[in-house]
């Protein structure tokens, strides 16, 4: 990429320098010096320190051990280049450098791994996790099981079931088992009055404090704040076989590799846990034919809606720098100022206000220039493309007529002065001899605005949410939604999340973008020659 | 015309016909022009004044006009636009100047300092900048949540999260810019410094930032407007009202209650906007020319 506005340093900038704030000539004194240097040096380095000891003590006490291993490596890492002499660019750029890596980089490599798995709505977590989960959550009260007198506690918002066993005293909330409890740390705690029993009922009743650490022993659960009773799972982990027997029924549920415990019949207990499921999700994307109709409509439409966002753009802006680029005219800076605000306006905000306007039964369009005909702008499947790429032209064609101005009188005027003496019409001095000069150094730009509108995702879901829906696919997936707006349904819109299938998504579209980059790489590489 | 004398006629339309051909006609495109870029902007401001309109109300530009839809904007507990206000500044401010300094640091080391890597370097920079972090909003979904288990400052709903997911993204869109406007500055400058014993570090801060001011104001501008716009990330990173940021507020509040609340909403987007339309047209000169380095919106 290239610089279009790179200028010599001008005389003015240089004297400013001479000027410095008191705070800089501090910094200056302090950089300079090389006590003050090393001490600040030292001290920065000690607080990135100190906060690193903290998050790896934190990390290795939650058994975080990757997050503390990647805390380690970093820390290390930077005392290493800060402290030994020499390797002045690493020290330059080490702190982008880590945000890059983790940030961007690493969450590429990630999206990938967690596209070889059915992460997603019933798939959460470890398969520890789903055992617990279902060993809570399928339970009933325990056939002729004794009352225990209970207290509603409260402690700072949360609440605490109080019961006395064995003359032992022993309290517990949802996330903690119960254990004994002394009369001071007791005192620490609020007794819930009736009133707040009634006002806090669905908490209460909702309330279920475990056992001990064993889910089995099930939990212990009140209706009326006073009497609890011990409540155990239907359902039976027998854990060397690696079976979920449901008590009730005596149906067995096995792990049959599927990430969620299965019966004979096919029936599987929720929530499961996350499995690596190999190339399952791409096969799905390439071979389930609802799936793959839905991929195929949206990855042309992102190719469409980008190509022809930038050909709208582009020439409505080239059209528009050439009728204001009459110097004769007046009030051509108005006219551009005016011309501009679409461009200084939210994108996001744009999106919204067009959909109102556009709107089938109160929009402004419909009602007051049409005269009140129901037109589907957004909901019919052409029409919505069709608007989507009107706003899309609204919001880009300013930056389009800035930059083509630019290009424009930046052309030297003796090149189509001597085209006119040698008996060029004006059409001929634009095509052959304007457009091409323009076009060299418009080109990336307008390679640049098309890896843009290729995931334009605030037109989109801000104007249509993508729709209307895509008839016979698969996925809750529109027609004017372009790649980026589908994996962001896929895995966040919706009760179905399908965190694995967003992942492939995003990864074909990874792929797709590696090969146009180095189509346009080509590309420039040849319009560069041409000048 | 059709008051005038037919002599005057004559010499009206010779000399209107004239003027129509070298610049009348530009004039008329330039007004077509300033309705399609100006109505929608005028019509959220009139939505705006009409208080309690509905979107149908709406319609009657400027019929009606009133605050009220401003103090119930403010009003509205469940949706808290003075907060979200207060963080898309925060967010966006915060995410501008450290991505401007590691931006900075970066495209100096390149600028000036000659390595095994440099190459590398560079090139890594381009390649990254072709895979948009948006892509992988799922993987950062996901590493957030499992940040968040150890360190709740970095996990889902915090804001110093996703100000360090746009830190991840900044370096490869910024560098590039800042690298190409760094060459310009004349390596002399740095060399009389030297000989007058100025250490790296001083060149840098006091006499390189000051003289790449005007790609550092670009670069601030650019990923401040990038990172109050941004919706996919912010949406899936904040999720309870108090801490969402404007783009992903006002959007809940058109997708739950669209027809009846328009005036409130377009109160908001007035709100908005208007900061970020006025920093762009009074830095408009300004900014034009980084803007045609870096593509985009």
């Amino acid at each position: 990429m290239s610089l279009t506005h790179q200028k010599p340093p001008r005389s003015g900038d240089t004297a400013q320098a001479g000027a410095l704030s008191p705070a800089a000539q501090r910094l200056a004194t302090a950089a300079s010096t090389s006590t003050g240097l090393i001490l600040a040096k030292i001290a920065m380095i000690g607080i990135v320190d100190a906060t690193a000891i903290f998050a790896l003590f934190t990390a290795i006490g939650r058994e975080a051990w990757a997050i503390a291993a990647v805390v380690a490596v970093i820390t290390l890492v930077i005392n290493v280049v800060y402290f030994k002499r020499g390797w002045l660019p690493a020290k330059y750029l080490l702190p982008g450098t880590i945000f890059l890596l983790i940030f961007q980089v690493f969450v590429i490599g990630y999206t990938g791994y967690i596209a070889f798995t059915n992460y997603g709505s019933g798939h959460n977590s470890d398969k520890d996790d789903a055992v617990t989960a279902l060993l809570q959550s399928n339970q009933s009260r325990v056939p002729d099981s004794p009352g225990f007198p209970v207290t509603v506690l409260d402690d700072g918002g949360k609440l605490s079931l109080l019961v006395e066993r064995d003359g032992v005293q022993l309290a517990g909330t949802a996330e903690q088992p119960l254990e004994p409890i002394t009369a001071d740390e007791l005192a620490g705690f609020t007794q819930l009055s009736f009133a707040d029993l009634l006002g806090r009922q669905q908490e209460v009743t909702t309330l279920a404090v475990p056992m001990s650490d064993d889910p089995s022993q099930g939990s212990l659960r009140t209706s009326d704040g006073r009497t609890a009773y011990q409540y155990t799972s239907n359902l039976v982990y027998d854990e060397a076989a690696g079976t979920m027997t449901d008590s009730t029924t005596s149906v067995v549920y096995r792990d049959t590799g599927v990430g969620a415990f299965t019966a004979p019949d096919g029936t599987q207990l929720m929530p499961g846990w996350s499995i690596n499921v190999g190339f399952e999700n791409f096969s799905k994307a390439f071979n389930d034919s609802s799936i793959r109709t839905a991929l195929g409509s949206v990855t042309v439409w992102t190719f469409a809606f980008a190509l022809l966002s930038v050909a709208t753009t582009f020439f409505l802006g080239l059209f528009l720098a050439l009728v204001f680029n009459d110097l004769r005219m007046k009030g051509r800076r108005i006219y551009r100022v005016i011309s501009i605000l679409p461009y200084a306006f939210p994108a996001f905000l744009g999106g919204l206000v067009w959909a109102g306007m556009l709107n089938k039964d109160f929009g402004f369009v419909n009602q007051v220039i049409f005269g009140g005909a129901p037109i589907p702008w957004l909901t019919d499947p052409w029409l919505a493309k069709f608007s989507v790429l009107w706003v899309n032209l609204w919001l880009g064609f300013p930056y389009m007529f800035l930059v083509c101005t630019g290009a424009l009188q930046s052309i030297p005027d003796e090149l189509a002065e001597a085209a006119k003496i040698d008996g060029a019409k004006p059409l001929q001095v634009f095509r052959l001899i304007k457009l091409p000069l323009l076009l060299v150094s418009v080109a990336p730009l307008l390679i640049s605005s098309f890896a843009f509108n290729f995931n334009n995702f605030n037109v989109i879901y801000m104007l249509t949410e993508g729709g209307p829906r895509l008839e016979g696919a698969g996925l809750n997936v529109g027609s004017t939604d372009i790649l980026i707006s589908m994996v962001y349904k896929v895995a966040f819109v919706g009760s179905q999340r399908d965190y694995g299938l967003a992942s492939a998504f995003s990864i074909i579209i990874f792929v797709l973008v590696s090969i146009i980059a180095v189509i346009s790489f080509k590309q420039t590489k040849a319009l560069e020659e041409l000048n | 015309m059709s008051t005038q004398t037919p002599a005057q006629q004559r010499a009206g339309r010779r000399g209107f016909g004239k003027w129509f051909a070298s610049t009348g006609w530009r004039h008329l495109i330039g007004v077509a022009l300033c309705i399609y870029a100006a109505f929608p902007l005028l019509y959220v401001l009139s939505a705006s004044l009409n208080p309690n309109g509905t979107l149908l109300s709406s319609n009657g530009l400027f019929t009606q006009l009133g605050l009220q839809s401003y103090i119930d904007l403010f009003r509205n507990e469940q949706r808290p636009f003075a907060a979200w206000f207060g963080n898309t500044l925060f967010i966006g401010l915060t995410t501008a100047a450290a991505s401007v300094f590691l931006g900075a640091l970066a495209a100096y080391s390149f600028s000036r300092m000659r390595f095994t890597g440099r190459r590398f370097g560079l090139v890594s920079l381009l390649v990254v900048q072709i895979f948009p972090q948006l892509l992988a909003v799922v993987a950062i979904f996901i590493l957030l949540t499992s940040l968040g288990d150890v360190y709740p400052a970095l996990g889902i709903d915090n804001q110093i999260a996703l100000i360090m997911v746009y830190l991840g993204g900044a370096l490869g869109v910024n560098t590039y810019l800042m690298y190409g406007f760094f060459n310009t500055i004349p390596v002399e400058i740095d060399e009389a410094a030297k000989i007058d014993g100025a250490g790296h570090a001083r060149i840098f801060f006091t006499m390189i930032l000051r003289l790449v001011a005007p790609i550092l104001a670009v670069v601030g501008l650019l990923s401040f407007i990038s990172s109050t716009s941004d919706f996919v990330i912010a949406s899936v990173v904040l999720v309870s009202p108090e801490n969402q940021t404007l783009a992903v507020g006002l959007y809940s509040y058109v997708s739950e209650e669209f027809t009846s609340n328009w005036s409130v909403f377009a109160a908001g987007a007035v709100l908005a906007a208007l900061p970020v339309m006025a920093l762009f047209l009074f830095l408009q000169k300004y900014i034009v020319g980084g803007l045609t380095a870096g593509a985009g919106k």
